[in-house]
């Protein structure tokens, strides 16, 4: 307070030694109170005494090599686990001479997304429809085989992250257009859609996947006809497919709520009929809104289709917990549990950092207007 | 609609088929009859297939003996009772271990979600990591950690983990003394319930104290030490009627005392971690969304730092929290079902146990149905209430 200043340009500043460098930059985010200090220590002794031995078991004193739990060390993560049985965390049951097909499905998939990621695509939306509808009888045929000399697979024996991606694939494509129409549906002026539209989505949405998915298992063999015999991978695509449909409608709904009325005004002005303004006008501005919303269903989505170990299908999840079982590596469930969080992790971060990329750049297109 | 009718007699061209009222109306038609058909299709099929199996509709099965043990029962239950109690049993667990885990998961929520938002870098970080890591890995897989590995890695009884007098950690579950109340404690109880009601009561007088002349008033201290020291006083002078039954360590098990199972820890655990994760985001943006210029207009009135935290930012912040906060709840009670998957006797545990037993699977699929909507209404109803409460009331 020595120095009595007019206006802030005249307040001295601190000499650079205290304003930049390592030393200033520890001072002003790790010990600028004596409160803030003492947290600095609390969380380094916390991170020393949780971190440190993790990192002892996983890293220092663990092992890749060997092949039963008796070649591991005591005091170390048994990664040779992971290294001898990768393939079935990958595949789970599936045949090992067919693997190459669904190896070739994924190719093919990545192959056949490429153009929808290049910037001068002509009819992208065209070609996405084509591939959707054009992809999933290809893959279904190299997946469970049983013609043109293919030797049949039973989705039994379908398993690992291949389910895991085979599952949460079927319930995206599905669920995005499901959730679609019944937002549509939920905002419609006819009584009767939307009363239809709102008891399945309320329906849904207040009970648990798990009932759902007992539900599918359970009652999905009562309701169709005797005799009819119906797959359980099937049973439980159904189930993930009604669950998520109705989350992805609320969150279209969210989107189709915040398009102004003078959008569909205009559209009503020019003579557009109901689906010409929703293809052409609505739907893509409400779309394009809740990206970020419709990434963060996925999200959920592929974390939900875990739940499909509940009902005896085995999916990454159910895959790791088969393997605990297995009497040569009883005791070393930390190590399989821990690879097969590592890969949901790895997937569920990338799609959220995605959102959160669409996001940014999305809300650099609304301040440019 | 006297008036329209010359201009619409006019344009006779228009077919009734392209009037949008009678389209409307035929579209639902259709569309209700699609649905009724399809309906009546399925319940058909099943009931020709429970007839072909040999099931008897009906809820009459409730009042048999359920003839299974439930591992945790908060009111009298054993193998004599018939599978209405067993369905309530069950219904209890899932309360208790959902309003644990709420009140955990919100605790650990807020800290989490204020730490992010800290000012030293390293506690910022360590709650980002917390969030990035846990809310990516499935809640399933999550619980299956904490029961298998976690608590099934811990020490046998002999060898427990002595966390203070008498609480002891082991494989068997958390055991802690368990309070045996001696007549004459009834008096502590209702003191403590006086203590509640005088405290409510001073809350609003010192509410409308300050509304009326600007005057604070230490409501929380005040309150604090009159919800602590009157049960106190009343436990004192009525000569403690309160003891302690302590667990005992055998060679495999333990006796006595209150043992909180293994299979509700893991729940809590996994439950309170996962939650807790999405809370922390919801909390960050809450208070994201206090601008800058309510900061600084309080500390400009000569609020200090705590002041402006409770007067000015947190109640603007829990209008963006609450509705949120809300859905989270209900997700974690409707995830509280996953304890199917490591043998917590929730509700929907016990309702497949029943199903197993008696076959009735329609009757079983739509109580349980029924409670979970049921349940998600009576949260989103009290979360709104809430919500109304703290709304911002504008002119």
């Amino acid at each position: 307070m020595a120095v009595r200043s007019e206006s802030p340009r005249e307040i001295p500043r601190p000499p650079v030694s205290e304003r930049i460098g390592p030393l200033a930059w520890l001072k002003h985010n790790l010990f600028s109170t004596w409160y803030n200090t003492l947290l600095t220590f609390l969380v380094l002794w916390l991170l020393w005494v949780t971190l440190v031995p993790f990192v002892e078991w996983a890293v220092v004193n663990a092992t890749l090599a060997g092949t039963s739990k008796a070649d591991c060390p005591a005091d170390g993560a048994c990664w040779a686990l992971v290294r001898v049985r990768f393939h079935q965390y990958l595949f789970g049951l599936y045949p090992v001479e067919e693997r190459w097909r669904v190896l070739l499905a994924f190719a093919l998939l990545v192959a056949g997304m490429v153009p929808l990621f290049l910037p001068r695509m002509p009819r992208r939306i065209l070609y996405a429809i084509v591939l959707i509808l054009v992809y999933p009888p290809v893959a279904y045929l190299l997946f469970a085989g049983g013609r043109f000399g293919l030797v049949p697979v039973e989705t039994a024996n379908w398993g690992g992250l291949f389910l895991t991606l085979v599952i949460a694939g079927v319930g995206i494509t599905t669920s995005l257009p499901l959730g679609i129409l019944l937002a549509l549906g939920r905002r419609s002026s006819m009584p009767v859609v939307r009363a239809l539209s709102v008891a399945f989505i309320e329906l849904v949405r207040g009970v648990p996947l798990v009932t759902i998915l007992f539900m599918a298992s359970v009652m999905l063999p009562l309701f169709l006809p005797p005799g009819v015999t119906i797959d359980k991978l099937l049973r439980a695509l159904v189930g993930v497919s009604l669950f998520s449909s109705a989350y992805m409608a609320e969150v279209v709904r969210g989107g189709l709520q915040a398009i102004p009325k003078g959008q569909y005004e205009a559209a009503m002005a020019l003579g557009l009929s109901y689906w010409q303004m929703m293809r052409l006008v609505i739907l893509p501005q409400a779309l394009r809104l809740v990206i970020p919303g419709i990434v963060n269903t996925f999200i959920g989505l592929f974390k939900d289709t875990s739940l499909v170990t509940i009902i005896g299908l085995y999916d990454l999840l159910g895959m790791a917990k088969l393997i605990t079982t297995d009497p040569a590596w009883l005791g070393r469930a930390a190590e399989s549990y821990l690879f097969a969080a590592f890969g949901f992790w790895i997937f569920c971060f990338g799609m959220s950092r995605y959102s959160m990329y669409v996001e940014r750049v999305l809300a650099a297109g609304r301040e440019r207007d | 609609m006297a008036t329209e009718r010359p201009a619409r007699t006019r344009r006779r061209a228009a077919a009734f088929w392209n009037d949008a009222r009678v389209r409307a109306v035929f579209a639902q038609l259709l569309v209700l009859a699609l649905v009724v058909a399809g309906g009546a299709y399925l319940i058909r099929n099943t009931l020709l297939n429970l007839e072909r199996l040999g099931v008897s509709t009906g809820f009459g099965f409730l009042w048999t003996t359920a003839g299974f043990d439930i591992s945790q029962a908060l009111v009298p239950y054993d193998r004599t009772y018939s599978y209405a109690r067993a369905f309530l049993v069950g219904l209890l667990n899932t309360f208790y271990v959902s309003i644990v885990s709420i009140v955990l998961a919100t605790i650990l929520g807020f800290v989490v979600g204020i730490a992010r938002l800290s000012s030293n870098w390293l506690v910022a970080k360590v709650a980002a990591a917390y969030i990035e890591i846990v809310r990516n890995v499935p809640l399933l897989l999550q619980l299956i950690v904490w029961y298998f590995v976690v608590l099934g890695g811990l020490p046998a009884p002999r060898r427990s983990l002595v966390l203070g007098e008498g609480v002891y950690l082991n494989v068997r579950g958390l055991f802690v003394p368990k309070p045996l109340f001696e007549p004459g404690f009834g008096y502590t109880a209702l003191a403590f319930l006086l203590a509640v009601a005088a405290v409510v009561v001073l809350a609003r007088w010192a509410r409308r104290r300050f509304e009326a002349t600007g005057q604070p008033f230490p409501t929380f201290r005040v309150g604090l030490a009159i919800l602590l020291l009157v049960p106190a006083a009343v436990f004192l002078a009525t000569g403690r009627p309160l003891a302690f039954e302590y667990p005992e360590l055998g060679k495999f098990r333990v006796s006595g005392g209150l043992v909180l199972l293994p299979e509700f820890l893991a729940m809590v655990a996994g439950l309170s971690v996962y939650t807790a994760s999405f809370i922390a985001e919801i909390v960050r943006a809450g208070i994201e969304s206090v601008s800058r210029g309510q900061w600084e207009a309080a500390w400009s009135l000569g609020l200090t730092r705590g002041q402006t935290l409770r007067l000015i930012v947190v109640p603007q912040a829990l209008r963006v929290i609450i509705p949120p906060q809300t859905s989270q709840y209900l997700n974690l009670t409707k995830n509280s079902s996953l304890g199917v998957a490591i043998g917590y006797p929730d509700f929907f545990n016990v309702a497949g146990t029943i199903n197993n037993q008696t076959g009735q699977a329609v009757e079983v699929i739509a109580i349980t149905m029924a409670v979970y909507l049921s349940l998600s209404l009576v949260i989103s109803a009290f979360m709104n209430w809430y919500n109304r409460r703290m709304a911002l009331v504008e002119r």
